[in-house]
């Protein structure tokens, strides 16, 4: 892990929020370093900073201290290098589902046909190839977050940020959806980030689980999961790893103080080359 | 077969009030009740129709209301569409000119035909502006309230996808806005037509159904005057009509109301 470059580098994100003329601090001195093709899981309690961090991250947050670089790119905004994916499927209501997928296609630079080779082409991936031409009143939320998933990934982002994606769904659907989301990742080998309140799933899926605690959000500890995929729930390995990340998020760990980093580790990248190749 | 089923009954319902009243009408009439001078019977206003229709121009006259409440309302929803999406569009604008818009809008439509006729006239321009203008208000005001009630987390989703200004109005604001637009168009629609019978009343000169009813007030011919309010009545019943079968079809995307 530590020889691949970073990927995208968090280097002491503070991120503050005045509420009824008080500062509330979102985020203190939070640092994270991803890989390419790796799969984080970022986990805590709710008022953690854990989707402030993603939407710093994706670029629709502004206004922290602190950097945050993709492909050694300051982060200033949106990007169709990253991609987005939120709680509620977010579809627009007047397009059917093949034309919602589209949209993630709409500032792309591809022709028309291979728009339509894309879009046919993830409606398969996640199984919505009979529904293209359906309302997304007539989807079920599962299905619905699917499309919201495809939207995500047509472009072929670079990072692929995911916001507790599959918090609304019952457990069978969720279980489902956590197994096709793990089998498109090691397909696609997009870089992702997702954030969750469920453990089981933050171990599922994740390379390293980020354990966040609140007040201020920070990171408590990063766990790393040494498990083969796809993952046995049910294995006693799967267990320990989970009842650590428990034991992080209560607290009954040993956590140092939120610090900064001190500038010197901070990674230092050359540009790669590819960078540019692969804006617009 | 059972919503065909359900679909009579309401029919049959919708159907029993008014033709208990024509039942009262018929019956009050024949028994003396009410003078016919004053509410002529079921037939002399059918004969007085078809008098009307073959001998002279009925269809003329309906036609011309037509046309007018045609081209006002076009004028008027087209004009308020766009008037509207320029102040949704620019949050100045919309500050600016809001306010003094809901200010405008109280003024009873009524209360323009003076200034309109002195600025226009009395002819075909003047009643197409009066039209246009009752046509305009409610379009501009649910075309507005629709845009700027685009929901934020679509807006946040073309953000993430980078969409540039057209974008975000063709792909969010303008589809967001359409059952708002339609409701305003529905309205626009209705007021057009009671507008357009206002213009024939206050406006009175050339063909129109309004002006049928004043020259049946004239002759004291009360049938004349019961053909031409029959015809009214359908007209805009059929408008009305017209208005949901078409913002059933722009909005099918929806999920469908149970109501």
């Amino acid at each position: 892990m530590m020889s691949k470059p970073a990927h995208l580098a968090i280097h002491n994100v503070t991120r503050q929020f005045s509420v009824d003329s008080r500062t509330v601090t979102a985020l203190q001195y939070v640092s994270l370093t991803v890989a390419e093709g790796e799969f984080i899981t970022i986990v805590g309690a709710s008022g953690c900073g854990k989707s402030t961090l993603l939407r710093l991250g994706a670029g629709l947050d502004a206004g922290h201290e602190g950097e945050i670089r993709h492909r050694g790119d300051v982060v200033q905004g949106p990007s169709l290098d990253r991609g987005i994916v939120f709680q509620e499927p977010r579809l627009f209501p007047w397009l059917t589902v093949e034309r919602n997928i589209a949209l993630g296609l709409e500032n792309a630079t591809v022709s028309k046909a291979e728009k339509k080779r894309l879009v046919d082409e993830h409606l398969e991936l996640v199984g919505l190839a009979g529904f293209a031409k359906a309302y997304p009143h007539r989807l079920s939320g599962g299905m619905a977050q699917r499309a919201g998933i495809a939207r995500g990934l047509v472009n072929r982002p670079d990072v692929l940020f995911l916001d507790e994606p599959f918090g609304a769904l019952d457990a069978i659907t969720k279980a489902h959806l956590q197994g096709e989301l793990q089998s498109i990742w090691a397909k696609e080998k997009i870089t992702m980030i997702l954030v969750t309140h469920d453990v089981d799933e933050a171990v599922f899926l994740g390379d390293r689980v980020v354990v966040m605690s609140p007040r201020p959000g920070r990171i408590r500890e990063i766990v790393q999961v040494n498990l083969p995929r796809p993952r046995d729930r049910t294995s006693s390995t799967f267990g320990d790893v989970r009842a650590r990340v428990l034991q992080s998020l209560n607290g009954t760990a040993h956590v140092r103080d939120p610090q900064p980093v001190p500038t010197e580790t901070k990674s230092v990248l050359p540009r790669p080359a590819h960078a540019i190749a692969a804006v617009g | 077969m059972a919503q065909t089923t359900s679909r009579a009954v309401r029919i049959r319902r919708g159907m029993t009030l008014p033709l208990l009243l024509l039942v009262l009408w018929e019956v009050s009439n024949r028994t003396g009740l009410v003078d016919p001078r004053f509410l002529p019977s079921l037939e002399s206003v059918a004969l007085t129709a078809k008098r009307e229709l073959l001998g002279n121009d009925l269809i003329f006259d309906l036609l011309s209301s037509l046309a007018r409440n045609l081209g006002g309302f076009l004028v008027g929803a087209v004009l308020g569409i766009a008037f509207a999406t320029v102040l949704a569009m620019s949050p100045l604008a919309g500050r600016l000119v809001m306010p003094t818009f809901n200010g405008f809008k109280q003024i009873s439509l009524l209360a323009w035909i003076p200034l309109i006729s002195v600025w226009f006239g009395f002819g075909e321009q003047a009643k197409i502006v009066f039209v246009a203008l009752a046509c305009f208000i409610p379009v501009v005001l649910n075309t507005y309230d629709g845009m700027r009630e685009a929901p934020k987390d679509l807006l946040e989703v073309g953000q993430a996808l980078q969409f540039n200004a057209r974008q975000r109005f063709l792909r969010i604001y303008l589809p967001s806005a359409t059952p708002a637009i339609a409701t305003g168009i529905h309205l626009g629609l209705i007021y057009s037509w009671l507008a357009t019978v206002g213009a024939e009343y206050f406006l009175a000169v050339g063909p129109g159904i309004g002006g049928l009813v004043i020259a049946g007030r004239e002759r004291f011919d009360m049938a004349m005057v019961m053909v031409g309010v029959v015809i009214l009545g359908l007209v805009g019943f059929s408008l009305n009509r017209l208005a949901a079968v078409l913002e059933s079809h722009l909005l099918r995307w929806r999920p469908p109301r149970t109501a």
